[in-house]
């Protein structure tokens, strides 16, 4: 069972950091704190992508001396790059969500003075909006 | 040039969303008529696709010359073509429109608004023509990003809206991106048709199915089906008027039209069918999704909020046909991809016109709005007795085929379910249109004085970039009505696929 659990210990790393970004996206009332757990759930993909890319004992994908020849090259002994590239993009994009979502905090706080979703669900029934 | 029509419909709208905020701060009435005429080149674009579609058969273009599964390919079969064309034809109508909601209601925001609107196009026409798993996730992304921002320009309640469908949005983009990872690990391969011919072979791995299974609930949650809606009416309700209209016709309608795509191409309908016990779980969501939607917006007076609602419902009658998963249904779903996207833009727009014009959305406060708009008023009719079902109007067309399918595959509750939405709506419609044609002025407001009883209502139509927009959707509702066995025969037989 240790074994199993050690042998893709990756997968379960990556598992428990997406319950972790998930529960906080659910379970807290502070909005900061749902983006945070959104970010947390966002990385633990990202982490999953790089880790499906290594393989044991092999380097960097930069082919030296390969520029001319036509000799073949032993694809085990390379990660492969493309999830890593794959990750670039959704890196960007998560940023770029991060930033709306900061920003939407921004109108949220300048219009309720709080953060605390119960609070301005609170608000909100007072004001009849 | 002809061939490079493809690449066109998603170039033009990125590269002109960049020089948006140089021609508006160079000067600002000028955007206008830059979003409108760019938005022109891919309605041609998708147009002349869709006509090579129809004569040569379905074709691929490689982006940058790299063969696939290497590089990206633009995938342009009857389906992606045909809701092409419906994208790019609705996205240029509500940029005409679009040109008084803004500059009266929103005059600072004017270079940000066109900038995003072209974004969210090119978005939404991406996520229809690639054929690549991982773009589609750029593509999403793209359209949903553009989407959060212009929501949260909206009225009172918007950046809360936005910010639970951020996160709820989320959620959704990042199943779908485990989802193609899960795809990746097994196959090795991005590319649709290469997935499709790797795929038959591995169909009993878990993997799969837990990439299967990651898909179908990302895009649900895309979709805003029942349950995972929640994020909706909020946001869609709280956009600006422009957004609206946009948002609601399109967002839901592309990702029910990626769902096809994931359970019909990528994976063969024999797995999503057969080995996988999803179809009658989508079923019944929608049968719940028609209700609960239904129902929910019999208990709306704000017609916005209303509508919002509908489109909940809406978003059941295409899964329903999807996972009824026979020739019938998937036809009414297609058809029904088109009739509402044109029947939600019809309506839609007609809310943000009377916003404009009397300021509310209660529909109690909407009387007499037929002397005072009467070609608003008139398309608004149109397109209710088109939610309702009333050939030949083309409401009634896609339902038909809806039934038809669902009878076929011999569930009934789910027939049932329809014929019941369609009474529910005839009760949500008629409501507003008694309001508007046949309630007599407010008493109270009769006795305040004798003379509002004789006083004429003046006419007072909306301005005539929203007024066009309006009666050619209307016109639109009725006539791919008329038209709508034309459109079967010639486009959507051959998008359902063959094994069905």
């Amino acid at each position: 069972m240790l074994d199993y659990v050690i042998s893709k210990y990756n997968f379960w790393i990556y598992i428990i950091l997406m319950m972790i970004g998930l529960y906080a996206m659910i379970g807290k009332k502070n909005l900061v704190k749902k983006l945070i757990g959104m970010n947390i759930f966002q990385s633990a993909i990202i982490l999953f992508y790089v880790s499906i890319g290594v393989k044991a004992g092999a380097t960097v994908p930069i082919l030296s001396g390969h520029g001319h020849g036509h000799e073949a090259i032993e694809v085990a002994n390379y990660i492969n790059p493309l999830p890593h590239v794959l990750m670039l993009t959704a890196i960007v994009v998560s940023i770029a969500t991060t930033g709306i979502a900061l920003a939407s905090l921004i109108l949220i706080y300048r219009k309720y003075n709080t953060l605390e979703e119960d609070e301005i669900l609170k608000i909100r029934k007072e004001t009849g909006a | 040039m002809a061939d490079q029509f493809a690449a066109l419909i998603i170039v033009v709208p990125l590269i002109a969303s960049l020089f948006v905020p140089v021609i508006g701060w160079w000067k600002k009435r000028l955007c206008y008529p830059w979003v409108v005429a760019v938005l022109v080149i891919p309605l041609i674009s998708s147009l002349s696709v869709l006509n090579t579609v129809m004569t040569t058969g379905k074709f691929s273009y490689r982006l940058g010359g790299w063969a696939p599964p290497w590089g990206i390919e633009y995938m342009l079969d009857h389906l992606s073509a045909f809701v092409l064309v419906i994208v790019s034809s609705i996205s240029l109508i509500v940029a005409i429109y679009s040109k008084k909601s803004i500059e009266d209601n929103l005059p600072e925001k004017t270079v940000p608004f066109y900038t995003l609107f072209l974004l969210l196009v090119t978005g939404l026409m991406g996520i229809v023509i690639t054929g690549d798993v991982f773009n589609l996730f750029v593509f999403l992304e793209i359209s949903a990003l553009s989407c959060y921002a212009l929501i949260a320009i909206g009225e009172e309640g918007a950046p809360m809206a936005t910010f639970n469908y951020i996160i709820i949005g989320t959620i959704g983009a990042c199943f779908y991106l485990l989802g193609i990872g899960y795809l990746y690990i097994a196959t090795g391969s991005l590319n649709m048709a290469d997935l499709a011919n790797i795929l038959p072979d591995l169909y009993h791995s878990k993997v799969i199915l837990v990439a299967f299974a990651f898909f179908t609930v990302g895009l649900a949650i895309k979709a805003g089906l029942f349950p995972l809606h929640t994020w909706l009416p909020d946001a869609y309700c709280t956009a600006p008027s422009a957004v609206s209209a946009l948002i609601a016709p399109l967002m839901t309608k592309v990702a029910a039209y990626v769902m096809i795509r994931l359970l019909f191409t990528v994976f063969q309908p024999n797995f999503s069918v057969n080995m996988v016990p999803v179809m009658p779980i989508l079923g019944w969501l929608s049968v719940m999704a028609i209700f609960w939607g239904g129902i929910k917006a019999l208990a709306q007076t704000d017609l916005k909020r209303m509508l919002v609602y509908v489109v909940v419902a809406e978003v059941g009658y295409i899964v329903i046909g999807v996972s009824v998963a026979n020739r019938m249904g998937l036809t009414g779903a297609i058809l029904h991809i088109m009739n509402d996207a044109v029947m939600m833009a019809c309506l839609f727009l007609v809310v943000g016109a009377i916003l404009y014009k009397t300021g509310t959305r209660e529909i109690q406060q909407l009387r007499h709005l037929n002397k005072k708009m009467p070609f608003t008023m008139a398309a608004f009719t149109i397109t209710a007795l088109s939610m309702v079902g009333i050939p030949p109007a083309c409401g009634f067309f896609s339902k038909w085929y809806l039934i038809l399918g669902t009878i076929e595959a011999g569930q009934w509750v789910w027939a049932a379910a329809l014929l019941c939405s369609s009474l529910i709506n005839a009760v949500l419609f008629f409501r507003v249109i008694e309001c508007a044609y046949l309630k007599p002025m407010e008493p109270a407001y009769a006795l305040n004085g004798g003379e509002t009883k004789h006083e004429e209502i003046q006419r007072d139509e909306a301005p005539l970039t929203m007024l066009v927009p309006i009666v050619i959707t209307a016109a639109g509702v009725i006539l791919l009505g008329i038209f709508s066995g034309k459109i079967i025969s010639s486009v959507i037989q051959f998008a359902v696929p063959a094994s069905f």
